[in-house]
Formats: C-alpha cells, structure tokens, sequence
C-alpha cells in the first residue's frame, strides 16, 4: 500500500481528460477511500469514478474472476457516451498482484523507492510481466537510502525488453513520462490497470 | 439454440414435475454432473466472491461470532432464501428456451421475485450477482435467448431466475437449478464466515457436509412443489432481519463484501 497508484491515477487523469473521455474504477479494500481521495482532487466528474468491493479479495477481483470490474466497465460505457479510456487501480497491494487481460489492455506495476530498493530484485508477476513498470517517489531516495541506479538495473534485468520509468509525482503530479507512455500504447477505446505494492 | 418449444410452460410440465432424481439422473446430451458441478463452482467468474450473503453484517452486528452461530444461519437461510430462491430458479427454468422469449412472463417472474426481497440493497446486490451469471452464462452457453433475457432486464436479472436461466441454457434440468439455488444460499455466506472471522476451514466444510443432504431436501421440496404453480404462489418465507441488515450494511462506511 501506498507506492502511489491512486497518486498515479489522478495524474493520468489530469494528463489526459484533455484529450480523451476517461473514467476511473477503484477497488479499495475496505472502504471508498481511493475513489474519495480521487472525487477530492476533482481530476474528474464523480459520476466518472466507480467504487467495486471485492469481499477481502483484491487478487480475484482482478486475475479471476473479473465479473465486478467488468460490469462496472460496462456500466460506464452505458452511462458516458463515447468513453475513451478507462483506468482500473487495484486494492492488492503485493507483487503477484496482476490483472486479467480479460479486463484490460494494458497494465501498469507501481512500487516506490521507500519501499527499498532490494524490491525490484525480489521479481514477481508484477514486476516481470507488467507492461510499464513505475518505480515512485523517487523524490525520496536519499532519506531512505535508496540507490536508484540498483533499482533499475534489478528492474531492466529482471524485465527485458519491457521499460521501467523512474519517477517522482510528487515533483510531477501530471506523470509526465507515464501519460505519454499510454499515449503512444493506447488507441482508444481502452482499459489500462494500475497495480502494484 | 432455442428449442421450437412455445411459449409458456404447459408441454413440459410433465418433464419435471415432482422428480426430484431427474436432477443427477439424465440421459439426454448436453447437461450432465460435469456441467452442474461447474456451475456450482465457486471459482466460475461470476462474481459471487463479493458477496456474503449478509454474513459480513451478521458478523458486524454480533449475531454470527463463531460456528454454532454460522450453522444456525446457514440452517436458516437454506430454509427461507435458498427455498424462495429455488423455486425462482425453477420458475425461469421453466420461461428458458421459448421462442420468441416471452416478455411478459419474465417480467412477472422478476416482479413476483422483487417482491420476496423488500431491501433495496438485497436487491441491487441480487441483480448485481445475476448479471454476473447471465455474462458468463452468455459465454459459455451462447443461445440467442440468454441474450434476449439481458435486453428484458437491463439492470440485469436477480440472481435466482438468473442461474434457473443459465442452468436451462446449459442443458441441466430444472432439479439442478434448484439445487444450485439452494447450494449458493449456503456455500457463499459459508466461505465469507471463513474469511471474515478466521474459522477453521475444515469445520466449516464438516459443517457444509453436514447440510448437504438439506440443500438436497429444500431442492426436492421446490421441484415437487413448483410444477404448473402460478408464479404468484411461489413461496415467499423470508426473515425481517436479512433485509434490515442488508439496508444497515449498504449504509456502512467500511465493508468488504458487496452484500
Ligand atoms: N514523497 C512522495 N510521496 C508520494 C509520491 N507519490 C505519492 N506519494 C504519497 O504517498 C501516499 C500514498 O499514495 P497513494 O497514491 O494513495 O498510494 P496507493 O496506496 O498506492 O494508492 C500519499 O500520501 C501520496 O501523497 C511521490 O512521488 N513522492
Ligand atoms: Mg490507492
């Protein structure tokens, strides 16, 4: 928890709701308070940001059984004509957190540098087989002692051909490199996923 | 595909009235154990993860805190909702496959079905669960009916006519709808109890073993009962609390089951 998706989400939203229709599907463990914090900083319309509960099971609300997500998709498809873009953040908060490409197009793995920078190394679905893998708050590494340098060695190593952006949203609330990422990635429609630790 | 059956349900009354064995004992192609136990299983993605049957509220309210209190609440479900629900399941089994699908009977049977479940929550989080049948139903048993049946409701079916529609797409009998119905009220809210309140797996499965020849019963009774009923007449036992807490749940701020 708290490498920063929802940070993540509010910033496509504000990189992009410019030019495509976009709307946003949290699914919080517990309570609403992803999709609260994202109604807050107003990124976009509240009828464009959707709650799904997932009864203590973040994982199977995204890789298994896909059901609420998918009719919370479609129930803004219904409801907002011409919709472009949907972003979907994950409540799983490890790293064999992954979705379905049954729900999405495209997915995009979040871990931050105070997390440590051993992360990257440990592996995992998340951040193997991700399609973008963010490693936040950069901003951070040197009160925690973090060497950025490792951390993107272990991740290009562990990753291939697939990239890993290094980033800081608290210095960059629009994601620049992130938003330009799903630009070139995506036509629309799509459903890109934000998960991660 | 839909049969050339018509609308209505009078030519095959005969074919399910009153025999319960019908339900794990067929002969024709198409639904057999296999499809039954798949339907029933609770990895299908259907959505039902989600929800626990109103346990997560009885939990919060103090009225399940361990295993006596979950069998008790089991016992009670499987006699109230799981019987309305398995007559719901036998009823749409019964509209399934007629073509042109008959508007007006599905329309009662969902009003008939609304009426058994006065919370408003219980149900949103019903046709939440029943759109989640009918969108796997759809893919794994396409039959243009099953498609038609969406457009009839278009915030999705309530979740027992929708698995008696799925179980009918599938080619199980109106016995295995019932039965799924009665298995759903008892397995689902079991296994959120699991993870809810930490209780030994094992018990609560002993507990499910335990019960499974009363799914089986409530199911038989349904069959018997449902043949040629108007719908109606389909009963209509209930508990006050199930809705009241459904509402209180609805309303909570913190919660991790959609019901
Ligand atoms: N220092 C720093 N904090 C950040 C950054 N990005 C997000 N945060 C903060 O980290 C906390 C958790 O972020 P959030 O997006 O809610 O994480 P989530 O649990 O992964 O959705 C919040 O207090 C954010 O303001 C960053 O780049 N640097
Ligand atoms: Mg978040």
């Amino acid at each position: 928890m708290g490498s920063g998706k929802t940070a993540l989400v509010a910033a496509l939203a504000r990189s992009l709701s410019d030019e495509r229709s976009i709307a946003v599907v949290t699914n919080d463990i517990y309570t609403t308070e992803d999709a609260e914090i994202l109604r807050r900083a107003a990124v976009l319309p509240d009828e464009r940001i959707t709650a799904v509960e997932t009864g203590c099971c973040p994982h199977t609300a995204i890789r298994d059984d896909i059901t609420a997500n998918l009719d919370a998709v479609e129930a803004l498809e219904r409801d907002i004509p011409g919709l472009e873009l949907v972003i979907i953040e994950s409540g799983g908060d490890n790293l064999t957190a992954t979705f379905s490409y049954g729900l999405v197009d495209r997915q995009i793995f979040v871990i931050d540098v105070a997390g440590g920078d051993k992360v990257p190394r440990k592996g995992g679905p998340g951040i193997t087989g991700s399609d973008l893998l963010v490693i936040n708050k950069t901003d951070l590494a040197e009160l925690v002692h973090a060497d950025l340098a490792v951390m993107a060695g272990d991740a290009a190593r562990q990753r291939g051909e697939r990239p890993t952006y290094l980033i800081s949203l608290a210095a960059d609330p629009k994601g620049g490199p992130v938003a330009e990422w799903v630009r070139r990635e995506l036509r629309s429609p799509a459903c890109i996923a934000v998960a991660g630790r | 595909m839909g049969s050339a059956a018509g609308p209505g349900n009078s030519g095959r009354e005969a074919s399910w009235a009153g025999d319960a064995n019908r339900a794990l004992n067929r002969d024709k192609s198409g639904g057999g154990k296999a499809t039954l136990l798949l339907l029933a299983d609770g990895r299908l993605p259907a959505g039902g993860h989600a929800h626990s049957g109103g346990v997560e509220e009885a939990v919060t309210d103090g009225r399940i805190s361990g295993l006596d209190d979950l069998r008790r609440y089991l016992e009670g479900r499987l006699w109230t909702t799981g019987a309305v629900d398995a007559a719901l399941a036998i009823a749409a089994w019964d509209l399934g496959d007629a073509v042109p699908l008959p508007d007006a009977a599905w329309s009662r049977l969902d009003a008939e079905a609304a009426a058994r479940m006065p919370s408003p929550a219980l149900r949103a989080a019903s046709r939440a669960q029943g759109r989640g049948i009918l969108r796997a139903a759809r893919r794994m048993w396409p039959t243009p009916w099953l498609g038609d049946l969406a457009g009839i409701h278009p915030d999705g079916p309530l979740s027992a006519p929708a698995l008696g529609a799925a179980a009918r797409a599938a080619g199980l009998e109106a016995g295995d709808a019932a039965l799924l119905a009665c298995q759903n009220a008892t397995t689902g809210p079991a296994w959120a109890a699991v993870r809810l309140l930490g209780l030994d797996p094992f018990s609560v499965a002993c507990l499910l073993a335990e019960l499974a020849p009363s799914v089986e019963a409530v199911a038989a009774e349904a069959l018997s009962q449902g043949a040629g009923i108007d719908v109606a007449q389909l009963p209509a036992l209930g508990g006050p609390m199930t809705d009241v807490a459904a509402e209180v749940h609805a309303s909570r701020e913190v919660r991790l089951f959609a019901s």
